[in-house]
């Protein structure tokens, strides 16, 4: 509503987002002197030019893109369900996507190009369609949260399955390294593919930016304020699947980023859940940039799994967002 | 004037029992109708019903003259506009933004002047940047009522804008419900406050067990006879001179052998 400080706050975090994802393809585990970084500039076929745009450059997009498709689903699931708790996993879209990607993955498809990617897409697209069809007969979020926990539950529970029954250890370590989620060694074309259905999905969530706003007030003056609420309600709900999709086919799962971005922007824009989303969509890529940086800089023996970091640096977040929307519980 | 608002037999059963029964009344633009009746009595659903938000199992609704069920969303908030019981607001959004909601359709720096008329016209003008959450209830509820005056809608229906409200604000409440009334809207109101409804409506619709009981001026609807059959109370509107109350005791509804003809005397 008020285009002056959402348009300054949209361009403070873009150029955070720009110095965050310079940082990310400048700096990994191979040191570059200042000629190198000169030589990738004006030699794109040569060693450091390979380094920094064909595998630092996508995975700090892949990173960005994860991150904002994440932030945007959780914005929309926050303002859908009127619950500062809510994130895309809450729906259980995220947990019907993994477990596509662990039955590819256990039925030995794994080495078959885009086949777990396809399977976590499709998995998500199930859960959305069958989501999105409720959404637009019932306008209770309570029923879409108690649908959402029951399938949620489901996919963990079939997920978990899978795992018990994986036939070789190998599989196995694939299903949870799939499971915790990372951007290690993807290319500019797994983030074209994704972006497509991540493109798709934003669209429809910021076309329900007004619904969102407008069902601050419930659901029943939503429904008296002639905006046409089902039609708005079922994009929503489909936008958010197709990003938490979009997300977990390109990087598996990764918690909390669609829960803190949102509440890291809410103040900088009155609350209000609408212009809540583009903000969030950026902080989400900054947190997921940040985190995959931090997961390749922090010495470990091996790489840190991203879903790891989030959840780290997440939880005591989480915490921290309890402590908040308890006010809202009072008011 | 055009009928803002009608129902012709209209019934709704919840839960396997029938909350509304056959139940006819017209509201027209210009005056407050009161809809009043026990917790139960089928209030709020005569008012979800009404507005097409709840489904009828046999009757008709009309906004406008025009069947509510064909009327698209657009057309239908051209015609009412809701202020539900519930006052949860979900995100701590500042006055002036919550108010205006009533106009969604509107550019955002023309709702926002709208928002502000109408926040000044509920007293909170110096509030408009405040969050609604760090309001008090009445001021919140003053809120709440600003966004069902920007609507402009020709009925504006109201359940229970006054319930938890001090005396001072409901009569606020009511003074505003009224001023819209004198601009023109037809005004549909639940109310729990006898004394309150028969001050501040033109007429009164009397609810008990979802059939309509009685619908007319105050001093008519609120009779010792209905005051007995819709509320169990045995009284009657007494004139003040700061206007009409309702003085009345329980009736003691039967002999309870732990404490027999035990009464409770009330002001309702």
């Amino acid at each position: 509503m008020k285009p002056g400080p959402d348009s300054r706050l949209i361009l403070a975090l873009t150029g955070f987002l720009a110095a965050v994802s310079a940082l990310a393809i400048g700096l990994g585990e191979t040191s570059l002197s200042s000629t190198q970084y000169h030589q990738a500039f004006i030699d794109m076929s040569s060693a450091p030019a390979q380094i920094l745009w064909f595998i630092r450059a996508p995975r700090a997009v892949a990173a960005a893109l994860v991150g904002s498709a994440l932030g945007l689903a959780g914005a929309v699931m926050q303002g859908l369900l009127r619950n500062p708790l809510a994130d895309p996993g809450v729906l259980g879209v995220s947990a019907t996507s993994a477990l596509g990607a662990a039955l590819v993955i256990a039925l030995g498809l794994a080495a078959t190009p885009w086949a777990v990617q396809i399977a976590a897409l499709g998995g998500a697209l199930v859960a959305g369609v069958l989501l999105t069809l409720l959404a637009a007969r019932l306008a209770e979020p309570q029923t879409l949260i108690l649908f959402g926990v029951a399938l949620s539950s489901l996919g963990g529970a079939a997920t978990a399955l899978v795992f018990n029954l994986s036939p070789s250890p190998v599989a196995t370590a694939e299903i949870l390294s799939w499971l915790l989620g990372s951007v290690a060694n993807r290319d500019w074309l797994a983030v074209g593919v994704a972006a497509v259905p991540a493109v798709a999905g934003a669209v429809l969530c910021l076309w329900s930016a007004q619904a969102l706003r407008m069902l601050t007030l419930g659901e029943e003056t939503a429904a008296l304020s002639g905006l046409r609420m089902a039609s708005l309600r079922a994009a929503a709900v489909a936008g958010a699947a197709l990003l938490t999709g979009a997300a977990v086919a390109l990087a598996g799962v990764i918690g909390f980023v669609g829960l803190a971005a949102p509440h890291l922007v809410r103040g900088r824009v009155s609350d209000d859940p609408a212009r809540t989303l583009i903000p969030s969509t950026i902080v989400g890529a900054i947190l997921l940039v940040a985190a995959d940086l931090a997961a390749r800089m922090i010495p470990s023996s091996e790489e840190l799994k991203l879903g790891v970091v989030t959840a780290l640096f997440g939880a005591p977040l989480f915490a921290m967002v309890s402590w908040r929307a308890a006010r809202s519980w009072r008011g | 004037m055009t009928e803002a608002l009608t129902l012709i037999e209209a019934s709704v059963t919840l839960g396997g029992h029938l909350a509304l029964d056959r139940v006819s009344l017209t509201v027209r633009g210009g005056e407050v109708l009161g809809v009043l009746g026990a917790n139960g009595g089928g209030k709020t659903t005569l008012l979800r019903a009404a507005l097409g938000l709840a489904r009828l199992t046999s009757g008709e609704a009309r906004l406008g003259g025009l069947p509510v069920g064909s009327l698209n969303e657009f057309r239908r908030a051209s015609l009412a506009a809701y202020l539900p019981q519930e006052r949860r607001v979900g995100w701590n959004l500042p006055a002036w933004s919550v108010a205006a909601l009533g106009l969604p359709h509107l550019s955002p720096a023309k709702a926002r002047a709208k928002a502000l008329s109408a926040l000044a016209e509920v007293g909170l003008a110096a509030l408009a940047e405040r969050g609604v959450m760090d309001m008090s209830g009445g001021e919140r509820a003053r809120v709440l009522l600003a966004r069902l005056i920007t609507t402009g809608a020709p009925l504006l229906v109201a359940d229970e804008p006054a319930a938890g409200l001090d005396p001072d604000a409901q009569l606020q409440v009511m003074e505003l419900l009224r001023s819209r009334a004198a601009k023109g809207s037809a005004v549909v109101v639940s109310l729990h406050d006898l004394t309150l409804a028969a001050r501040g409506c033109d007429r009164l619709a009397i609810l008990a067990a979802g059939q309509l009981v009685a619908l007319g001026p105050p001093e008519q609807a609120l009779s010792p006879d209905i005051l007995r059959q819709a509320f169990g109370l045995d009284g009657g509107l007494i004139p003040t001179r700061f206007g009409s109350v309702i003085a009345a005791t329980r009736v003691a509804k039967e002999a309870n052998p732990d404490n027999p003809g035990r009464v409770n005397d009330q002001l309702a």
